[in-house]
């Protein structure tokens, strides 16, 4: 048969496929994208932590790049990141707080303790904005354009490499 | 009795701590239609912070939320496909258990039917060839060494 060298095709297949399903498995599904990458930041209507009668909405998030970061009294690794986010603020890079399952007066006894980097914090109880930006556990932080685009999304725990390594040249990229 | 009953209480409190360690609410459905879809689409998301459990089966928090805003979303009378699409918008195709048919999946669904195929259009090819061989006339050279063998047993 002058076709047999159709043969060799199996394994060439059968090596393609496994290296391509090794190489997927091998990813963690926890680094995927958030589905907001590229998208609006959602619309929202809240009012901020430290005061009850102010009422903010998107638009909070216009006219210069920011980074949200979804925050919670609560959350250990929120208190970790705080030095982080306050040299962020210190290069003078626009911070909003999203206030993250949390009652007022936590919220403001740990600005209290650990520092207020925010130039806003939104007042997030119910998680309702937290749900629209898919956050499934505090800390997140989320990059957002001056056209209020969500540009780049980290999961978890900041750290001043991640400072250095993901969140600045993003910020540089955006801005 | 008593101790029966006891047990009896024992019973209900344990199957009454599992639902709740399961994170399964007590919800009211007007309806067993959508009972029944609120069942399926809670067991067809994957909890997008446990890696391997659908929400209908996680003590996350975010996924009682989901399963709250599938609840509501039921209740505003939407449809299974937009509840799904609701879902996916903000937590990524990452929860679906099911990838959605798209233009980026259409690989993924139609190669097991692709593959299935092109398996029977091969074995077609070979069984029409071993037939085709089969019934070929013989070479010149075999109509040559048979003529030769059916001489040389007439002529014994």
């Amino acid at each position: 048969m002058k076709r047999r060298w159709l043969l060799f095709l199996l394994p060439v297949a059968f090596l393609g496929l496994a290296l391509f399903f090794f190489e997927r498995l091998s990813q963690d599904p926890a680094d995927r994208d958030s589905a907001l990458m590229a998208r609006d930041f959602p619309a929202f209507e809240a009012t901020t932590l430290a005061d009850e009668n102010q009422r903010v909405d998107q638009s909070l998030l216009k006219g210069q790049l920011t980074l949200v970061n979804v925050w919670g009294e609560w959350c250990a690794a929120c208190r970790q990141e705080m030095p982080q986010l306050l040299d962020l603020a210190d290069r003078g890079i626009r911070l909003v707080g999203v206030n993250y399952r949390d009652t007022r007066e936590n919220g403001l006894a740990f600005l209290n303790e650990f520092g207020d980097p925010f130039a806003a914090n939104i007042f997030d109880p119910e998680g309702d904005l937290g749900f629209e930006l898919g956050v499934i556990g505090a800390p997140e932080t989320f990059v957002v354009d001056a056209q209020g685009i969500i540009r780049y999304h980290h999961k978890g725990y900041v750290s001043p490499e991640d400072v250095r390594n993901r969140l600045l040249p993003e910020v540089e990229k955006w801005r | 009795m008593a101790l029966i009953r006891g047990f009896g209480l024992v019973v209900l409190m344990l199957c009454a701590l599992s639902a709740w360690s399961a994170g399964i609410e007590l919800r009211d459905f007007d309806d067993p239609v959508k009972e029944q879809r609120y069942r399926d689409l809670t067991a067809s998301m994957r909890c997008p912070l446990c890696e391997n459990q659908a929400i209908d089966d996680s003590d996350a928090p975010i996924s009682a939320d989901m399963r709250e805003r599938v609840y509501q979303l039921l209740d505003e009378g939407k449809s299974d496909t937009e509840i799904i699409h609701h879902m996916v918008q903000r937590f990524g195709d990452y929860i679906l258990y099911n990838p959605r048919l798209e233009q980026r999946t259409y690989l993924l669904w139609g190669l097991p039917v692709g593959l299935l195929v092109l398996v029977g259009v091969v074995v077609a090819l070979i069984v029409r060839a071993r037939r085709h061989a089969s019934a070929k006339a013989l070479s010149p050279d075999e109509q040559a060494r048979l003529d030769a063998l059916i001489a040389r047993k007439e002529s014994s």
